[in-house]
Formats: C-alpha cells, sequence, structure tokens
C-alpha cells in the first residue's frame, strides 16, 4: 500500500508543517504592523485629545500649557502647503511634460532621468542646508516663509515631476495622433488632450508629494523656522513657524503637559494629511468618472 | 518614445516658414523647469564642496576623518567625525536589523498568501505607516518605546539608541514591505506553477524560486531603507539625544551625524565661523554615503534584474 517507505512520510510531512509554520510567520509579522499602527494612534490620542479644543486650536504658544495653542503654526503650515503648491506643482508638471512629450532621447535625456532618482534620495536634511545658503543667506530672504517654501519645492520636486511622468505616460498615443492629425501643434495636443487625460494621475501625485512637505520637519529647522511664533504670518517675508515643528519643540521638552500638546498637536497634522489625501482620492474619482 | 509630430509631416510643410513665437516660449519654459533639477543637484554639490573646502582649511582631513573626539562647541575642540559616523551606523545597523526580516517577511505574505482581500487592506495601511511623519515617530519614541524599554531594562537613559534604532527601523519597514511585494509580483506565476507541479511545498517555492528570482528588486529595497535610515533625522534628535558617542551600546545617548546638524541649526550659530563650516562638513559626508548608496541601489536594479516576458 504504501509509496513512501516511513522515514520518507516523515520527511514529506515535515516539509509541509515547516511550509504552514513559514506561512503562519509572514501573516503574524504582518499583520503585527497593522497592530502597530494601532497601538501609535491609541498612544497619541490618549495622550493629547485631552488638549485638542478650539481654545488650542486658536490660541497662540504659550509658557503656560493651559493657555498654550497651535495657531501659528497651523495658519504657518497653512500658507507652506499654498505656496508650495503655486512653486513646485507648475515647475514639476512643467518638467514631467517636457521629459515625457518634447525631449529628445538621448545621453542628456538619460543624464536628467538619473538625477531626478538620485535627487529623490537625498536626505532631507540636505535639502535644508541648501536652502540656508541659498535662499536664506545667498539671496538674503531671511528665515521667512518664502525660504521654507522655495525650501520644500525643490525637495519635492523630484517626487511631483516621478509622479507625473507616469500619469503622462498612461494616456493612449491614440490621443496625441488624433489631435496632432486634424493640425493642432505639439503644445496644443499636450495642453488641451495629454494634460486633461494624465489629470487625475498627476494630482494624485501633487498631493502626496504636498502631505510629504507637510510632514518635513528638518529642512524647516535649519533654514529656521522659529519655535515661538506669538504673531500671524501677514506675507511670504514674514517668519514663521509650522506643524512639525511646534511639535518637536513640545515634545522635546521633559514636563508631561508639554510632552500632551505635543500629541494634540500631532493630531491636528494627522487630521490636516488625512483631509489632503481624502482631497486627492475625491479628486481622482470625481475626474475619472468624468473622463469616463 | 515615438514621436508623433515627426510622423504628421502635413501640417509641418502647411507652416513651414511661420515661427509660432508662442510654441518656441512655452517649450523654452518647459526646458527650464527641467533645468531646475539639474542645478539642484549642482548647487547641493557645489555648497558642499566650497564650504567643506574652507573647514578643511583649518581642520586637517586626517582629525576629521579618524579623529576620535567630536567637541566643535567647546574649548578645546576637538573635530574628529567618528562618533558621529558611528552614532548613524549604531542606528542603521539596529533599524536595518529590525526592518529587513519582518519587511520580507510582510512582503512575501503579501504576494505569496495574502488574497486580493486582504492586500486592499493592508497596502494602505502600510503606506499610511510610510507617510506619518518622521516628529511622530521620534514622539512615540520618547513616550512609548523608551518607557516600555524601561520596564525590561531598567538602567537604560532616557535618550538611548536602542529606542531611535527600533521606530526607525518601524519606519522603513513599509518602504522595504511594499517595494520588496513589488518584486516578488513581478515574477511569473508560471515559475511558481513550475515548481508546485513537481511537488515543492510554498516554502519551497518562496525561498528558493520567488525570491532568487526578484533578488534584485528585494536588494534595491533593502537599500534604499537604509539609504533613508542614514538620512533620518527628527526621530534620531528626538529619540538619541546630542552625545557623540564612540561606544559600542545601545543604552546610551548617541548622535548621529543629522542630529549633530540639528543641534548646530537650532543654536544661533553664525555665519562664517568654524562651527558654522562644519555643518556642510557633516552634511557633505551624509550627502556622499547616501549617494553611494542610491547609486549602488539602481546599478543592482539595472544589472542584475531578470527579465521575464
Amino acid at each position: 500500500m504504501a509509496f513512501l517507505s516511513e522515514k520518507e512520510q516523515k520527511h514529506l510531512v515535515n516539509r509541509h508543517r515547516k511550509s504552514k509554520l513559514f506561512a503562519l510567520l509572514c501573516a503574524f509579522v504582518t499583520w503585527s504592523s497593522v497592530f502597530l499602527l494601532g497601538i501609535l494612534l491609541v498612544n497619541i490620542a490618549m495622550d493629547g485629545l485631552g488638549w485638542l479644543d478650539w481654545q488650542f486650536i486658536t490660541s497662540f504658544p504659550s509658557r503656560i500649557p493651559a493657555q498654550a495653542g497651535i495657531k501659528s503654526a497651523l495658519v504657518g503650515t497653512l500658507w507652506l502647503i499654498v505656496m508650495i503648491a503655486f512653486i513646485a506643482i507648475p515647475i514639476g508638471v512643467s518638467a514631467a511634460l517636457y521629459l515625457e512629450e518634447f525631449s529628445k532621447r538621448g545621453r542628456l535625456a538619460t543624464l536628467i532621468e538619473v538625477n531626478i532618482a538620485n535627487l529623490s534620495g537625498v536626505p532631507s536634511i540636505v535639502y535644508g542646508i541648501l536652502g540656508l545658503a541659498i535662499f536664506v543667506r545667498f539671496f538674503g530672504l531671511e528665515r521667512s516663509l518664502i525660504s521654507g517654501a522655495l525650501t520644500m519645492s525643490l525637495l519635492i520636486l523630484p517626487v511631483i515631476i516621478i509622479a507625473s511622468r507616469e500619469a503622462i505616460k498612461t494616456v493612449p498615443m491614440s490621443i496625441r495622433y488624433a489631435a496632432l492629425s486634424l493640425g493642432a501643434t505639439r503644445w496644443q495636443t499636450t495642453w488641451s488632450h495629454v494634460l486633461p487625460s494624465a489629470f487625475p494621475g498627476i494630482m494624485t501625485g501633487v498631493i502626496l508629494a504636498l502631505s510629504r512637505a507637510i510632514g518635513e520637519t528638518a529642512p524647516l529647522i535649519l533654514i529656521g523656522a522659529a519655535s515661538y511664533v506669538a504673531f500671524l504670518p501677514k506675507g511670504p517675508m514674514d517668519s514663521f513657524t509650522a506643524l512639525p515643528i511646534q511639535i518637536y519643540s513640545w515634545a522635546s521638552r521633559p514636563q508631561v503637559e508639554f510632552q500632551e500638546l505635543a500629541a494634540a498637536g500631532i493630531l491636528v497634522l494627522l487630521a490636516v494629511l488625512l483631509l489632503m489625501n481624502a482631497t486627492a482620492i475625491y479628486i481622482r474619482n470625481k475626474t475619472e468618472k468624468r473622463l469616463k | 518614445m515615438n514621436d508623433p509630430a515627426n510622423n504628421s509631416g502635413l501640417s509641418f510643410s502647411i507652416h513651414k516658414g511661420v515661427t509660432r513665437w508662442g510654441e518656441t516660449g512655452i517649450k523654452f519654459w518647459l526646458r527650464i523647469c527641467t533645468a531646475i533639477s539639474l542645478f539642484t543637484t549642482i548647487a547641493i554639490v557645489v555648497l558642499l564642496l566650497v564650504e567643506s573646502f574652507g573647514f578643511f582649511r583649518e581642520v586637517s582631513p586626517i582629525e576629521f576623518f579618524f579623529g576620535t573626539r567630536w567637541v566643535p562647541l567647546l574649548k578645546p575642540s576637538s573635530y574628529g567625525v567618528l562618533p558621529l559616523l558611528w552614532g548613524t551606523m549604531l542606528i542603521t545597523v539596529g533599524a536595518a536589523v529590525i526592518a529587513i526580516p519582518l519587511g520580507l517577511a510582510s512582503a512575501i505574505y503579501l504576494s505569496e498568501y495574502a488574497n486580493d482581500q486582504v492586500r486592499a487592506w493592508i497596502k494602505p495601511v502600510l503606506e499610511l505607516l510610510a507617510g506619518i511623519p518622521t516628529v511622530v515617530y521620534g514622539y512615540f519614541a520618547l513616550t512609548f518605546v523608551t518607557p516600555a524599554l524601561r520596564s525590561v531594562i531598567p538602567d537604560i537613559q532616557v535618550f538611548n539608541a536602542l529606542s531611535a534604532a527600533i521606530v526607525v527601523g518601524i519606519m522603513i519597514l513599509p518602504t522595504i514591505a511594499t517595494l520588496s511585494d513589488n518584486a516578488l509580483r513581478a515574477v511569473p506565476v508560471s515559475l511558481r506553477q513550475a515548481a508546485y507541479a513537481v511537488g515543492a511545498t510554498s516554502y519551497e517555492v518562496t525561498t528558493s524560486i520567488v525570491v532568487p528570482a526578484g533578488l534584485s528588486g528585494v536588494m534595491a529595497s533593502f537599500l534604499l531603507a537604509i539609504s533613508r535610515a542614514i538620512g533620518e533625522t527628527m526621530a534620531v534628535t528626538l529619540a538619541a539625544g546630542q552625545t557623540p558617542n564612540l561606544d559600542l551600546t545601545l543604552l546610551e545617548s548617541i548622535q548621529t551625524m543629522t542630529a549633530y546638524i540639528v543641534q548646530i541649526s537650532l543654536g544661533d550659530t553664525p555665519s562664517g565661523g568654524i562651527a558654522y563650516q562644519t555643518l556642510f562638513a557633516v552634511a557633505a559626508v551624509l550627502f556622499a554615503i547616501t549617494l553611494m548608496i542610491n547609486v549602488i541601489s539602481q546599478w543592482i536594479l539595472g544589472r542584475f534584474r531578470e527579465v521575464y516576458d
């Protein structure tokens, strides 16, 4: 009856047991990271929720924890989002359009491609040093919103370019042929056909890049965003603070109250990020429907 | 990419001799935008080189690269970068020891075992983990990981390398999991089927067929994650402290290159002094290391990529 000897049967059973154990282990590890995210969020929510109220949102930072708030940091972050969007999106999308629609394949194109891939791997703090030396010191823009926005724009440009190129690549060739065959110039084709078709993909990439910029702390510390700002910036040349800076400055204090303020600040920061991501998904869904 | 405009010869012959200024202007603008990325690289390299050169006129390179004490702000000062390098290496190795096995296991689960429904849940969670700002991880290390470690190891310091390494490991885990998952899924199903057909178990298929076949992508994801760990700043600054330290210890405060840069820029360092120049020398070392790792990872991807049709 038995095709296999007892020893061979045992070996077979062991092999399959080992395989099952391995599958279980992999599943366990993966679900642990989901669990970890849960712990992280619960930990922060438990520390911070007690401090999170309207007074916290509408007050300036203070030496007295009960009166402290994140008004200036939140407004600074909103300023930054808008300014970075106005600087980085046109430049990044233009570069992507050039690389996909206009440039000739060749050594220069390869060089630019490799260069962008490398730039996206440069630590953010190095961009901070670049911003400090060029925008703050060389151009004399001081420790202002515009210095911060320019530095952050350089930081997320590679991300925007890479994401936009991916989106532009998915536009079918036939759309371009149709426009060109009717006598449209190359730019007319790009502007009124390629760009609208690629828009949902570009928007998603751009908003993800922006939300990365919002969470970055190190470059802002380098260019000298202050941690104690008791006024609201009125223009791009004013000094400022931002949410991650405020969180860092609270978290690095030993008192428990300030640590909990940091947690409350994190909750606000995560809410802003969530809102941006939700917008990205909303835009993508809506425009996708329209294009169909 | 093929060239639609050159194929539609007719429209061009009609407009022959007409210079479309709008078209030319726009093309010029697009070129400038593309050139900005090149200028950024050039600016980084020139800036770091020039300022480091200024630094090395005051401090000998031998002292900088082989000195074992980093005391740039107090007299008598000493500019040996080794303690900072060592701190960065401790954190990076610690993070890699945590993130590489766990990240690869997650990638294997996602690509080999999980069904589509589970994938649709876990992938966004991993992306969420990857999108959390690093200052949040720093807070997590200070208020959760360190107290938890303290209940196991009572004499651990408030600022210590271990909790920083753990959170950096958590931080880079999604990078490894997502990128390795992509690499493993690119391995064609037919290879797996062939192995199953001769009676291999799923463990054997995974470890001797799928992972080796996707190895270039997997290795590239490791390198990318390691280079992120080296450049990681806020979590390390918050959790590991500001004490340059050349001991083999995970329980004490250390200082990484990035944490030093933050420390200097938080104080109001006057421009042009030697302390200001150390910023650029340290950043140059950091930039050189991460650039090297990124180049190697791209080279692995290009050189060892197995292409399947």
